[in-house]
């Protein structure tokens, strides 16, 4: 079967900075794909670059066979995105729930404006949602209310509402407090049950070794390392991922 | 001391000038909303170079040379060109465009101090600029703008005193008619300032209130 | 256009002076109104932080009734009111007195809010270093209130500055009193008072520029 992903010669710069030289690498259908490496390897970046948050200087992006970005050999505007982005669903770190808006809608609004849903079937999706990543009784609260843990789990909804066909994790975990890293990696690991294919950066190593199926090692913006995850965490080949994983570890 | 009966005639003297003043204040305020917000749509969300310098210039002008110069401008200026406007049009349109610039640089702050990350889950979720705007951005930046829009709401009602200058018929314009027809100019003067004041009062409460939901809000 | 610009070619020669002579009024008569707003401001700072009752009240109040009243009213009741109680001001003198007693509550709040805006810890900071509490004063607190209250300061001054302009209603010679003085001699209204627009833009805009420059590192 053909990858859902491919992402091909992927170059980013910021100004006279390279931060990514040239990636390569395809995620199949239902495949849970980690990204790893040290900060400022370029981790986000890459991310970013799969749905355009940021305008990869060079390479090609395909998801499910159709060019993410570019359209006749010239790029597309913010506008032209939408339907593309809409495919896929994004996790940021700092969660940026929108807080003028109850949870609900916020999981809502998409279906709404994007898919053009009415009111009621949007907020039935909206309430499905929540009930997966177990949300629901604060389903009319502000997210301002809402602990970190909790907001994050409710970003995770406001994507699954998108039906995406890949979903990003950008370090979900990372600005959480320590006893709230569970809940949220909890509601993530069930997804990956229902089959979902992710791209997930993250620096909870024994998760990605446990969820993933395979684990990409990204060091000065390229991957140095790849390979099915046990393989990758237990038995690196390279140097380079064995003294990053000694001291992730510490 | 003035007696009661004087002091009622002044007070009814005095409110005749009332609806001009609300209507002024008012008017002058739905076109500082209106157009401040648009400009400040165009200044944070287009890419046109000269669009961008021309905002900038007016809110420049706008809001480095006083109201009462730009009424003059309008009033008698214009008329010298054969362009006359009524003292209450040249009035309302004067604190209007002043308004614009003011509330421009409230709505840019508000739309400023929102993170990033707003605009990129927006995005990401499929939403189109436009819609990211309309959704996302603007009700929060307007919300923000609150509290700064209610202070230039304060300061507008003060500032209507100002059209009796070209003889609007406001609160202000009667005292200064009616003080040269009477010795009492103390009392109608005071009069004339308690008048703004319980128009400024309610305002300035909800300026407090707004304030501190904010604050709540932020903190 | 040419139309338009015509008479500043015909008259300039006669008009600068007479506005540069204009512009020095209002230059001094804001100056004035402001240095006297600071003195009055931080008076008036000392009433809201003292321990007496009665002098927060009067403060409170005051800010109250002076932020919901026009400055036109005031500058009135000044010139125009006052010699009926047997008060009387030169025009300037009252006009000064009005833009002070009005600006006066904008100063306050603004050192208000820049003491607020400094964290407790750098006076315990100061405190436990071995300061005694006026050298924390001066040499910790005040630099800091001074670096976050200096561009909104600027930004009142433009404002006084803008609303010295109403003293031309009682008789003060400057820009707009003069502007229609010449207006009427000259018939030509629309290029005067559009002259006076600029004369107030060119002391006010370097100001307005200044102060986003000093907000600048603070708000990125
Ligand atoms: N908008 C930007 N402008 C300039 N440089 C940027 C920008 N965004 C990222 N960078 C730089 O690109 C590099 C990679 O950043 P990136 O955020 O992708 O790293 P990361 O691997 O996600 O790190 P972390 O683990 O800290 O999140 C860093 O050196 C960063 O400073
Ligand atoms: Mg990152």
């Amino acid at each position: 079967m053909d990858a859902l992903l491919s992402v091909a010669g992927l170059r980013k710069s910021f100004g006279s900075v390279e931060v990514l030289k040239g990636i390569d690498f395809s995620v199949k259908a239902g495949e849970k794909i980690a990204l790893i490496g040290p900060s400022g390897s370029g981790k986000s970046t890459c991310l970013r670059c799969m749905n355009f948050l940021e305008t990869p200087t060079a390479g090609e992006i395909l998801l499910d066979g159709e060019r993410i970005g570019m359209r006749n050999g010239r790029m597309m505007s913010d506008r032209q995105l939408a339907p593309q982005r809409a495919e896929m669903g994004m996790v940021f770190q700092l969660f940026n729930l929108w807080p003028h808006l109850t949870v609900t809608e916020n999981v809502a609004i998409a279906a709404r404006k994007v898919r053009g849903l009415a009111y009621k079937e949007a907020r039935e999706l909206a309430l499905d949602m929540l009930a997966k990543v177990h949300m629901t009784h604060r389903a009319d609260a502000s997210p301002l209310e809402l602990s970190g843990g909790q907001q994050q789990r409710v970003a995770i909804a406001r994507a699954l509402a998108q039906k995406p066909k890949l979903m990003l994790f950008d370090e979900p975990t990372s600005a959480l407090d320590p006893e709230l890293v569970c809940e949220v990696l909890n509601v993530i690991e069930e997804l990956a049950g229902e089959g979902r294919t992710m791209l997930l950066v993250t620096h909870e190593i024994a998760f990605a070794r446990d969820v993933a199926d395979r684990v990409m090692f990204l060091d000065g913006g390229v991957i140095v390392e790849e390979g099915p995850a046990s393989a990758v965490i237990n038995t690196p080949r390279e140097e380079r991922t064995r003294s990053f994983l000694k001291q992730i570890r510490h | 001391m003035p007696d009661f009966e004087t002091f009622r005639l002044v007070l009814e003297g005095l409110v005749a000038g009332l609806g001009v003043t609300v209507l002024v204040a008012l008017s002058s305020l739905a076109i500082g909303l209106a157009l401040g917000f648009a400009l400040s749509l165009v200044r944070e969300f287009t890419r046109t170079r000269a669009a961008h310098f021309a905002i900038d210039a007016y809110v420049e002008l706008l809001r480095n040379i006083p109201a009462l110069t730009h009424l003059f401008i309008l009033y008698f200026g214009l008329a010298s060109l054969g362009l006359r406007l009524s003292s209450i049009a040249a009035a309302i349109l004067g604190l209007g465009l002043i308004g614009a610039a003011v509330t421009c640089d409230i709505f840019r702050a508000g739309f400023r101090s929102l993170p990033k990350g707003q605009v990129e889950a927006g995005l990401a979720v499929g939403l189109t600029p436009r819609q990211t705007i309309i959704s996302i951005l603007a009700p929060q930046a307007m919300r923000i703008a609150l509290p700064g829009l209610g202070n230039y709401a304060v300061q507008l009602v003060k500032d209507t005193s100002v059209v009796s200058a070209i003889a609007a018929p406001e609160i202000m314009f009667f005292a200064r008619s009616m003080v040269t027809s009477s010795f009492q100019t103390t009392l109608i003067y005071a009069t004339a300032a308690g008048l703004y004041l319980l128009l400024s009062l309610p305002l300035m409460q909800c300026v407090r209130v707004l304030e501190a939901h904010y604050g709540k809000l932020k903190g | 256009m040419t139309g338009f610009l015509q008479p500043y070619f015909e008259y300039g020669g006669e008009w600068w002076p007479l506005l540069a002579e204009a512009m020095l009024n209002t230059a001094l008569l804001s100056v004035a109104g402001f240095f006297l707003s600071v003195v009055l401001g931080l008076a008036l700072l000392l009433c809201q932080m003292s321990g007496s009752a009665v002098l927060r009240g009067f403060a409170a109040l005051y800010v109250t009734t002076v932020r919901g009243v026009p400055l036109l009213a005031i500058l009135f009741l000044l010139y125009f009111g006052l010699p009926g109680v047997g008060i009387t001001f030169n025009a300037f003198t009252a006009a000064v007195l009005g833009l002070s007693l009005c600006f006066a509550a904008q100063v306050s709040e603004l050192f208000r809010a820049g003491l607020k805006a400094i964290p407790k810890g750098q006076r315990e900071a100061a405190l436990a270093a071995g300061f005694t509490p006026a050298q924390c004063f001066t040499f910790v607190i005040l630099p800091q209130v001074v670096r976050v209250i200096l561009s909104p300061m600027i930004v009142t001054f433009v404002s006084l500055l803008k609303d010295s302009s109403l003293a031309s209603l009682i008789t003060v010679n400057e820009l707009v009193l003069t502007g229609r003085a010449m207006a009427t001699e000259y018939f030509l209204p629309l290029q005067i008072y559009i002259a006076v627009g600029l004369c107030y833009f060119m002391i006010g805009w370097p100001f307005s520029v200044l102060s986003r420059r000093l907000a600048a590192p603070a708000a990125r």
